[in-house]
């Protein structure tokens, strides 16, 4: 125990006595999370739109209106021919034009219906959805306001309401994935990265032929990083709670008893890619293509699972933080408990045990 | 009078797949003793000191270590050894005091112990002014001198030295070499590798390697005036020359 308590000493200097190490360790998950809170957002506000108004009428005028005031869009140009709007598109200026087919009020008193069309610039395919979504939902109130003044039938008007995270707020969304990515990244590159600084200095050699165990070399290396990552892990849910309003609805002690889950399998793997590689190049490289691309994006971090092809689901299904992450979202967002988290929560328990002992099975191999 | 073996290995046969690094070695290692292990890079000298460390295991052979036999007893033979690999190993993060409280922690010594040896230690090398220093700012010689302080700091019975003096300038390897004249003097049997030949003249007795196999094993003066030679350079470029030929 006396060893063990100097070797994590030793690992304490060497990560204090790093301090642009220490710093980017610290400040990174608070950078991380601004930057895909402020960045990534998926509300509409002040969009670039054309009108083309063939029609120039009473309700053109007021639909036109009813969009313009609604704070998602704003005029940028007026379009008076069909021949402009694609120059207008090309050039980048506007995002979306509308266009009233001529006689629109006339049409519509006489025929009761009337064309409108919505010209998206599908070059950004989500915005170009967003956008037109928006409009279309605009144009359908106003429809339903017009049509139950004049015939006084009421139509039925589906009422919408967003559980969980009513405001769609995309800082909701990312916080989880920000903690599995920021916890993968510290507990399994910075285990690897120290574990193969030893080998490359030779120290290792000198440590395996001294009597201290072999296991604790590795549980004093892993220590630091797993307290570390353990603070890392409330910093990000802080920054989430009071700059973003992230509230965490279910038991706080729950969601961070699966974080110590989910770094302890990170920590594992990090023993993996450590008696995988011999340089510090190596074990980084390995840490970022092999676990960090993963957590992004075959994890429901950012895109959803459900909609990919089936063979990238099945691959979903063997990483790790896609059970983290819809743990923590779970936990934070919908309150939920161990009862309804039981399952995936054994998951990751057995992934972390299997790794454990695929890490420890090869380093003692390696010590041959 | 029969002396007392340090070390004994009988048949030391170490294989890396098809490749054969330790070629049936046997030989004795006293007690005291400087042995000089000798060879060119790739001769086999540091996978059959890994061996005697207990870093790796052999193929087959006898070897006893210590006391104690490598292939069950590997931790009381760690406990009994010091070890300095080929690399540099001390922390450069660390200061000079740190270094030597890490190690000796390591080994198990008591704290109150470690402060005394280590208030000795510093004093003797001189490094009283930079104590609380990082090692990354005192001299390569320096720290050259303290990892081998370092190596025999929990009073091993034996202690391996890889090359211990590489890219060290002379007049510190001389230097060096008397600390291990003492070491041995204090009991301690030393084992080196060293592929500077005018080193081996430094050791009690030596034993040269090439291509796994012992050459030839004794005193150099022996070796010297077995193979007809005028120093240790030439009784190895001899024996290296006829392991070519055949």
């Amino acid at each position: 125990m006396k060893k063990f308590i100097g070797f994590v000493k030793k690992e304490y200097y060497h990560i204090i006595r790093d301090p642009r190490t220490l710093f980017v360790l610290i400040a990174m998950p608070i950078a991380q999370i601004l930057l895909f809170g402020y960045v990534i957002t998926n509300e509409i506000k002040n969009a670039s739109i054309g009108i083309l108004d063939h029609s120039k009428d009473e309700i053109t005028k007021q639909i036109s209106s009813k969009i313009l005031s609604s704070g998602y869009f704003k005029l940028d140009a007026s379009i008076n021919s069909e021949q402009e709007i694609h120059e207008a598109f090309r050039k980048g200026k506007i995002k979306e034009v509308i266009v009233f087919e001529p006689h629109f009020a006339e049409k519509l008193k006489k025929e009761g219906t009337a064309k409108i069309q919505i010209i998206a610039d599908a070059s950004d395919p989500n915005m170009a959805n967003l956008l037109t979504n928006y409009t279309e939902a605009i144009i359908r109130n106003y429809s339903i306001a017009i049509t139950t003044q004049n015939t006084q039938i009421s139509l039925i008007t589906p009422e919408v309401r967003m559980l969980y995270n009513p405001e769609l707020k995309g800082a909701y969304m990312f916080v989880p994935g920000i903690i599995a990515m920021l916890l993968m990244l510290i507990s399994a590159l910075m285990t690897s990265i120290s574990i193969t600084r030893e080998k490359e200095l030779g120290t290792m050699e000198v440590l395996l032929a001294s009597p201290l165990n072999p296991f604790t070399v590795i549980t004093g290396k892993v220590t630091p990083y797993l307290l570390l990552s353990f603070i890392n892990a409330c910093l990000i849910l802080l920054t989430g709670y009071f700059v973003f309003n992230v509230p965490v609805n279910g038991s706080i002690i729950l969601l961070l008893a699966e974080c110590l889950l989910f770094i302890f399998m990170a920590l594992s793997l990090g023993i993996l890619i450590s008696t995988a590689t011999k340089t510090q190049q190596a074990a980084m490289l390995i840490s970022l293509v092999v676990l960090m691309l993963p957590t992004i994006l075959l994890s429901g971090f950012i895109f959803p699972v459900e909609n990919m092809p089936l063979p990238l689901q099945y691959l979903c299904k063997i990483m790790p933080p896609k059970y983290f992450i819809n743990i923590v979202r779970t936990i934070m967002l919908k309150g939920g408990n161990l009862a309804t988290l039981w399952s995936d929560t054994l998951i990751l328990f057995g992934m972390s045990i299997f790794f454990l002992m695929v890490s420890m099975r090869k380093y003692k191999i390696r010590l041959e | 009078m029969e002396k007392e073996k340090a070390i004994t290995v009988k048949n030391l046969v170490k294989k890396f797949g098809s490749f054969v690094a330790n070629d049936n070695l046997t030989f004795d290692v006293y007690k005291g003793e400087i042995f000089g292990f000798l060879g060119a890079n790739g001769a086999g000298k540091t996978t059959a000191l890994k061996i005697l460390c207990g870093l790796s295991s052999p193929t087959s052979g006898e070897i006893n270590v210590a006391g104690f036999d490598v292939y069950s007893e590997t931790n009381k033979i760690k406990n009994n050894i010091g070890y300095m690999s080929q690399k540099f190993s001390l922390y450069e993060d660390l200061t000079v005091y740190e270094n030597i409280r890490f190690y000796g922690g390591i080994y198990g010594l008591k704290l109150k112990d470690i402060r005394k040896r280590a208030d000795e230690l510093i004093q003797k090398l001189g490094l009283t002014n930079v104590r609380n220093e990082l090692l990354s700012s005192i001299p390569l010689g320096w720290k050259q001198k303290l990892a081998f302080s370092v190596a025999i700091f929990h009073h091993p019975k034996i202690v391996f030295l890889d090359e211990p003096t590489g890219g060290v300038d002379p007049v510190t390897r001389r230097e060096f070499w008397d600390m291990i004249y003492d070491a041995a003097g204090e009991g301690i049997t030393i084992m080196v590798t060293t592929h500077y030949m005018d080193e081996a003249e430094y050791c009690n007795r030596v034993c040269i390697m090439v291509d796994g196999r012992i050459e030839a094993i004794g005193t150099p003066s022996e070796l010297i005036k077995n193979q007809n030679a005028e120093n240790m350079n030439d009784v190895f470029l001899q024996l290296a020359r006829k392991a070519k030929q055949q």
